[in-house]
């Protein structure tokens, strides 16, 4: 009886007990869900215009943020390393499609998404020969970015919000808009639409495939660099991020592989259920669950809903 | 395991029939309200324009689908809906309008996959691969060989199936499924795709299999002349629905299905 | 020229389906065998410890991973947990029952991970491809968290570390600090071996004939009758057999002593990649994709600085990363069927030498 109300009880007497505990969890929760959906963000944009599981997208957001600060070390001013990074990024694309992507275009899907795990291997023996393998700290006062927190008082205490996050999500939103109308309303969003269903019939109606990659990793690349910079601010820029970074896997099994809604909505579920859930359920078990968590709820999900919460349900023909 | 059982169904009676049986994909209906049935030891034909439901015909009765409403009877079982191991352990078969091999695996070994049902040396003497094991694997290779010269592949016996010209696979995946023994083969247009001697050969192999093993065949195909030569008994779907059920001379000379085909003001 | 198969005619169906059918191979891989029980007399400890006991157990987890990933075609990516659970479950096994054979504890443990990876295979009956990924991912990370969480599993020591104990076979230390590297070799060796013809026989037969109908097409496999769901689970149940012996004896007879990081997502991916490098479905590929694997870092500490190259133990590591990443993707690209496939191609030109055809 006792490790029932422990379980079942418990955790919510201190919801209620300290109201401004849960919404700052719940806020925490939300910044981090922002960066799973963040890299979600990239997987998707990738997987709708080429079909790639692009396994090497968590990389590439080390990546990017490494270039950024290491090109900043060399003295480069801060937002001409941010321009030159861009062009770094640019430059990744325009490689992956040369050598990954044109010489594997019709390959099945699973040969492809291992193709990205030796793409990951590349990028991470790559930068660390380049900037070395200690960890860095982002150069945010160098790029205007806010410091600091907002305290609030609220919900019978107080509940501290850092400015940092604040710009996060603003700069978030505008750049899911952005991408949204892109895809939606633009010739070229409607091409990478074609490629993602098949390769074949997008050739066949006169799409260049070569520019489509491109364009899709180059924007996934901007993505992961947007990424890089709002992460590494949070903490240090360093290949540990690879490990958190799997957790967008989940996110994407909420969320479906080809919906920008569903990686932002599944990427705060995530975020949010794993704060709460080792805040006030770790401690019964030791704690530490928010290295697993994420994977089991994807589990338990995909048992129950396949396609995600906004994919797209395909009947098998034979 | 227990082998797959033989039925002491005798030749023209019903084998398998179908009764208001419908089937649909959200809002589109693939079949509606069709009954039809297979006797044993015939040639039955599925025929219909592109869409009439008769792939779907197909996948309800083996299993693959699901449909909303119907019963199909076989072997005197009654029952809502197949399922593909039941259908295969009750002795169904089945070849696939875009050929279903396992493009992997040697011709030979497509054909000994096809005899999985009627192999039972557990995992342990598989370990071994030795004694009974042993046995086993060779009398079903005996049993196999039989089949790829009864359908003349022997030269390709040890090819992987993927680097097979198209018409070569189609004849595997009969061999395959012929391996299997089975009481009913479904075949989904076993002559698309080929020419005017590949097919002669194909019909050819139809009626031998019906012939030499009693195996009762239910068909889909688009050629008209290999339809009504081969077949028995023709029923046609349009629409999902059926049009027209009877020997090929009475369907010829059906109003509905000649519309049907041709075409007229719906 | 040397190598051709005239006149080696079979006359039964037997001959017909026997692993190595012609003679010249047989041949090859008795001496191989005797030369591998060889290598024991060199007396070189590095050679032996270092390289070849290794190398032998990446290669029986990349033949685990490769009954999952290559022959039955579900992706896995919790590999090293799987090794885990076996190397858990026999320290737990020999603490408990000390007076039980050490090498009997060590083919037992496999079946404990067999069991786990039945319970993470179960999600496969609905979900393949990526999706199965990310399960066998959930494996991964919660095992992981289990190694460190759970004390009992380390019996309460203050290292949170496994310490292999010594055990000894006829009065000889096989395992702990006074185990020769001599006999921790020969164990190994003659468990891969038995090993390796076990799973050759399973993937010959009508076992493996099943695995790879769901690879290639399972609504094929299952419109014959093959039931999904047990197949698949069978795979998970051998390969995850596999993975955990050959995690026990990586802790048992080439470490020492393991923390739960040994078994880390890195492992997985390194395994993952000797089986994509040396060949999905080929038993073959995976001694020739962990060889290369694992011996590509031993060459580039010790070839460079022979040359008077001095090179740091960090940019081995770094380029290691790049070549496998590299080789990776010129694999998937040029030849799909691994190193094990050009090894046939070589087989082929030996067999029409000097004649083009």
């Amino acid at each position: 009886m006792d490790i029932l109300y422990k379980i079942l009880i418990d955790p919510f007497m201190q919801m209620f007990g300290a109201p401004d505990l849960l919404v700052q969890t719940l806020w925490e929760g939300l910044v981090g869900g922002m960066l799973y959906a963040l890299i979600a963000l990239g997987f998707v944009l990738i997987f709708k215009a080429s079909g790639v599981f692009n396994f090497a997208q968590g990389i590439m957001v080390v990546f990017a943020a490494l270039s950024l600060v290491g090109l900043h070390a060399a003295g480069i001013p801060a937002f001409a390393a941010l321009a030159l990074t861009v062009v770094v990024m640019l430059a990744l694309a325009w490689s992956v499609e040369r050598a990954v992507l044109r010489p594997l275009v019709n390959q099945p899907d699973i040969i492809l998404f291992m193709a990205t795990f030796g793409l990951t291997y590349f990028l991470i023996g790559f930068g660390e020969l380049i900037f070395g393998g200690d960890p860095k700290v982002m150069i945010t006062e160098e790029l205007f970015l806010p410091k600091g927190r907002i305290n609030i008082a609220a919900f019978g205490g107080m509940v501290s919000l850092q400015k940092l996050d604040i710009a996060a999500a603003i700069i978030a939103t505008t750049m899911v808009v952005v991408l949204s109308v892109f895809f939606s309303k633009t010739r070229i969003g409607r091409a990478l639409r074609a490629v993602a269903d098949s390769h074949k019939a997008a050739l066949s109606v006169g799409i260049s495939l070569e520019q489509i990659w491109v364009i899709v990793w180059f924007a996934a690349g901007l993505v992961a660099l947007v990424t890089g910079i709002m992460w590494g601010a949070r903490s240090d820029v360093s290949f540990a991020l690879e490990i958190i970074a799997l957790k967008a896997l989940p996110v994407l099994i909420l969320g479906g592989f080809t919906s920008i809604p569903g990686a932002i909505v599944g990427g705060l579920i995530i975020g949010v259920g794993e704060k709460i859930a080792e805040f006030y359920w770790g401690p019964l078990i030791g704690g530490g669950t928010d290295s697993w968590f994420a994977f089991v709820i994807a589990l338990i999900f995909l048992l129950f809903w396949p396609h995600g919460l906004f994919g797209e349900k395909i009947i098998e023909r034979i | 395991m227990r082998a797959p059982s033989q039925t002491d169904i005798a030749a023209g009676e019903v084998l398998l029939s179908v009764e208001n049986v419908s089937l649909s994909f959200g809002g589109v209906r693939a079949i509606r309200d069709v009954s039809f049935d297979i006797r044993k030891g015939e040639i039955r034909a599925i025929i219909g324009p592109n869409g009439a439901g008769k792939t779907s015909m197909l996948n309800v009765i083996n299993g693959f689908y699901t449909p909303q409403q119907g019963k199909i009877t076989f072997k005197g079982g009654t029952r809502n809906k197949m399922r593909p191991y039941d259908a295969a352990r009750g002795g169904i078969a089945r070849t696939f309008q875009n050929v279903a091999l396992f493009r992997g695996m040697t011709a030979l070994d497509n054909i000994m996959a096809g005899r999985t049902l009627r192999m039972h040396r557990g995992l342990f003497w598989q370990m071994l691969r030795f004694g009974p094991a042993m046995r086993e694997e060779v009398a079903h290779r005996r049993r196999a060989e039989e089949i790829i010269d009864f359908l003349h592949i022997e030269h390709i016996r040890k090819v992987q199936v993927g680097r097979l010209p198209y018409g070569l696979q189609k004849r595997v995946e009969l061999a395959r499924a012929l391996a299997m023994e089975p009481e009913l083969l479904l075949l989904d247009e076993p002559m698309a795709g080929m020419n005017l001697e590949e097919k002669e050969d194909m019909s050819r192999f139809v009626l031998d299999v019906n012939q030499h093993y009693g195996t009762t065949i239910a068909l889909i195909e688009h050629d008209m002349g290999v339809v009504m030569d081969l077949s028995d008994r023709v029923v046609v779907l349009d629409y999902g629905q059926k049009i027209a059920d009877g020997t090929p001379d009475e369907v010829k000379s059906n109003q509905a299905v000649i519309d049907a085909y041709l075409g007229v003001a719906h | 020229m040397f190598y051709r198969e005239v006149g080696q005619y079979k006359t039964s169906y037997a001959a017909d389906q026997a692993i190595f059918p012609i003679m010249q191979d047989r041949i090859g891989m008795v001496v191989i065998i005797l030369g591998a029980y060889a290598l024991t007399f060199t007396n070189n400890d590095f050679l032996l410890n270092a390289m070849m006991t290794p190398f032998l157990i990446f290669t029986l987890a990349a033949i685990g991973l490769n009954i999952l990933t290559g022959y039955t075609g579900l992706l896995s990516l919790g590999t090293g947990a799987f090794m885990g659970v076996g190397a858990y479950a026999c320290y737990k096994l020999t603490t408990l029952f000390p007076g039980v054979n050490i090498i009997i504890w060590i083919l037992a443990s496999g079946f404990f991970s067999a069991l786990v990876g039945v319970i993470f295979g179960l999600p496969s009956l609905r979900i393949k491809g990526f999706y199965l990924a990310v399960a066998t991912l959930a494996a991964q990370f919660f095992l992981e968290w289990c190694f460190i969480r759970i004390p009992w599993l380390y019996n309460y020591n203050t290292s949170a570390a496994i310490e292999v104990p010594t055990r000894t076979l006829f009065g000889i230390p096989v395992t702990g600090a006074t185990a020769t590297a001599e006999t921790r070799y020969l164990v190994v060796l003659t468990i891969v071996i038995a090993m390796t013809w076990i799973a050759s026989n399973i993937v010959h037969g009508r076992v493996g004939r099943m695995w790879m109908a769901v690879r290639d097409m399972d609504i094929a496999a299952e419109l014959i009758g093959i039931r999904l769901l047990p197949t698949k689970l069978l795979a998970f149940a051998v390969s995850s057999f596999y993975c955990g012996v050959a995690g026990a004896m990586m802790v048992f007879l080439w470490y020492g002593g393991a923390e739960s990081t040994v078994f880390s997502i890195n492992q997985s991916f390194f395994v993952l990649f000797m089986v994509i490098i040396g060949g999905l479905g080929s038993l073959l590929g995976s001694y020739l994709g962990a060889g290369l694997i694992f011996m590509l870092p031993i060459i580039l500490r010790l070839v460079p600085p022979r040359f008077g190259i001095p090179v740091h133990a960090a940019t081995v590591e770094h380029i290691t990363f790049m070549i496998v990443g590299a080789l990776i993707v010129f694999f998937l690209i040029v030849e799909p069927h691994g190193l094990a496939r050009l090894w046939q191609i070589a087989k082929q030109k030996l067999r029409v030498w000097p004649f083009p055809y």
